[in-house]
């Protein structure tokens, strides 16, 4: 068996699972965010007429950050978010992250920080990058509002169909100033939008028994960006010890790797000694192209943050490379800590203070620009680019916009000059 | 027989069937409003009432990609139109049975706007070009929740047995 097809076996009490088998998993964490203002509605409407209490299954299982649109930028928003917390009150749910400063953040990055996650596990949440999760071991996807009230009520997700898995052996070292983030893009580029629709992306590899939780997570963050239900890396020691050092989990971790006679529909194989930093072009994901391409494409926002590209080693790359000098003038370059806990470790570390001093804007963690609903709009025919995950047209804000997507050092060495910049030669 | 309204390139995302900056509107009675609000002009005729009910919206590969937002799936349900596309994205898929919103996935589909279209039960038939295109089912494992209506009639059957 696959990985996931073991953590659905495991989790439907079964001996065994394979590709395209229906089952029902018992779900171990059930997330959501603002939109949890809708699974609530259809929650209270599975109930209606029943004569049954409208219970949720589990309080326990049942996390709920704030990250959308924090603080709330209109009152239909604070609204919401109001109705959401007298919802949390009523039925007990623990794991809930408010607007805060020292708890908040954004949902993938709050899940792994709080230990929320553990390998073999079964995640879903109503968000499409709920796929990052897969980053410690967990068979983690996304699904709609009334799919979470279907599992709130019972506990399961229902008629899920076992997903075919690609297997995905990455090898090499990354040359300098490329990273996770440009193998992921490369990877979107060669199988395309659509290419693992309905299938797992299981990463294996050197070069991702190396890579640290944060670069995981960014790469398992975007493999929904090729149409995946989820990534997945098998849990390893890294997993352990980013789970036991950095999120505080005591007892029993279970990694599941997969059989040495597990099915995958393909493998593909990818050396990152030669890749260069990728971008990904508007308005597709898919539409990648090597750096030198691009070089010189005039950008008016520079963008680094989200449940992408918000950590700390993304801080510290972006602080490094903008350390005394200053952004371009015409460009504003908006930075957003994927949680609180990450912006105090970037304060106590003089990150912030190296970005704001180069004319940054550092903004509280959340979802910020990324979805353009809230705060750093683009002009209209305005360019930005951007460490986050998506630049369909209007992604930002405005459908004259063009969204370009990159990775920190990219987007850092690219707000010194203005243009798009390789950070190789900055 | 209906008629195509609207033809759409590949990978139509959720941000453009239903624009992030709308996302706090979540209530399936609100949200048609907002359907391809950046395509002005055809919202504009959305809201006007000027589509015959089951009209057909086509789409090309990979229709509904992006954010599992269930808003992009009751903005169309509330304007009574269906969805055929070449390929749909695995939550727009699962969000249309859900909660009902007709969707067929057709993969050799060839239709413009102002076709008519009939669907049967395994092809759909172009009346205007006279040419037939096979459809691919459905997923089986959601058979259950297509048959009951709906995700909600489906899971209060599945409480209501469990609870007596």
């Amino acid at each position: 068996m696959t990985v996931v097809e073991k953590i659905l076996a495991r989790a439907s009490g079964l001996p065994s699972v394979r590709a395209g088998d229906v089952v029902e998993p018992r779900v171990d964490l059930a997330m959501s965010h603002e939109n949890a203002a809708l699974v609530i509605n259809q929650f209270q409407e599975v109930f209606e007429g029943t004569g049954l209490d409208a219970k949720v299954w589990d309080p326990s299982k049942i996390a709920i950050i704030f990250d959308h649109r924090v603080p709330a930028e209109s009152p239909k928003t604070a609204t919401n978010q109001k109705k959401i917390r007298e919802f949390v009150a009523a039925h007990g749910i623990t794991k809930f992250h408010d607007v805060r400063g020292d708890v908040g953040g954004i949902c993938h990055q709050i899940l792994p920080e709080f230990g929320y996650v553990r390998p073999g596990s079964v995640v879903v949440g109503t968000d499409s990058h709920t796929t990052s999760h897969g980053a410690l071991g967990a068979f983690s996807f996304g699904v709609g509002a009334t799919e979470m009230a279907s599992a709130w009520a019972l506990g399961i997700a229902v008629n899920v169909e076992a997903p075919a898995t690609i297997r995905v052996e990455v090898k090499g070292a990354f040359p300098p100033m490329v990273g996770p983030k440009d193998l992921i893009l490369y990877l979107i580029g060669q199988l395309t939008a659509q290419g693992a629709n309905f299938k797992v992306l299981e990463f294996h590899g050197e070069t991702i028994r190396n890579m640290s939780t944060s670069g995981r997570l960014a790469i398992c963050n975007m493999s929904v960006e090729a149409g995946a239900t989820s990534g997945i890396v098998p849990g390893d020691e890294e997993t352990i010890r980013y789970l036991r050092e950095e999120a505080g989990v005591v007892g029993g971790i279970d990694c599941v790797g997969p059989d040495a006679d597990a099915q995958y529909v393909r493998t593909v194989e990818v050396d990152v000694s030669a890749l260069v930093p990728q971008i990904a072009c508007p308005h597709a994901v898919d539409n990648v192209k090597p750096i030198d391409q691009v070089l010189g494409t005039r950008v008016h926002q520079i963008v680094i943050g989200s449940c992408t590209n918000g950590r700390l080693d993304d801080l510290a790359d972006a602080a490094a490379l903008l350390r005394g000098k200053k952004v371009a003038q015409g460009t504003r370059m908006l930075v957003f800590p994927a949680s609180s806990r990450i912006f105090g470790q970037a304060l106590d570390k003089g990150y912030i203070h190296d970005l704001m001093k180069a004319g940054a804007v550092v903004m509280n963690s959340g979802c910020g620009p990324c979805l353009g609903v809230h705060e750093g709009a683009l002009g209209d025919g305005e360019t930005a680019l951007s460490t986050t995950n998506r630049n369909f047209k209007g992604r930002m804000g405005n459908p004259t916009g063009f969204v370009y997507l990159c990775s920190p050092v990219v987007a850092a060495a690219s707000a010194l000059t203005g243009v798009i910049t390789d950070p190789r030669k900055a | 027989m209906a008629k195509v309204i609207l033809k759409l390139e590949n990978d139509i995302s959720t941000d453009d069937i239903y624009p992030g900056r709308f996302m706090a509107t979540v209530l399936p009675t609100e949200t048609p409003q907002f359907a391809f609000f950046d395509r002005t002009d055809f919202n504009a005729k959305l809201r006007a009432g000027a589509f015959a009910p089951h009209s057909i919206i086509v789409g090309g590969e990979n229709f509904g990609c992006g954010s599992s937002r269930e808003q992009a799936c009751s903005t169309l349900k509330g304007h009574r139109v269906a969805v055929v596309a070449r390929s749909i994205a695995r939550i727009f898929l699962q969000n249309s049975i859900n909660l009902g919103l007709p969707v067929v996935i057709c993969p050799g589909l060839e239709a413009g706007e102002g076709d008519e279209l009939e669907i049967t039960a395994n092809q759909v038939l172009n009346r205007t070009t006279g040419r037939a295109f096979d459809q691919v089912q459905l997923p089986a494992a959601r058979k259950g929740i297509m048959d009951a209506g709906g995700l909600i009639p489906y899971t209060q059957a599945r409480l209501m047995a469990r609870g007596s």
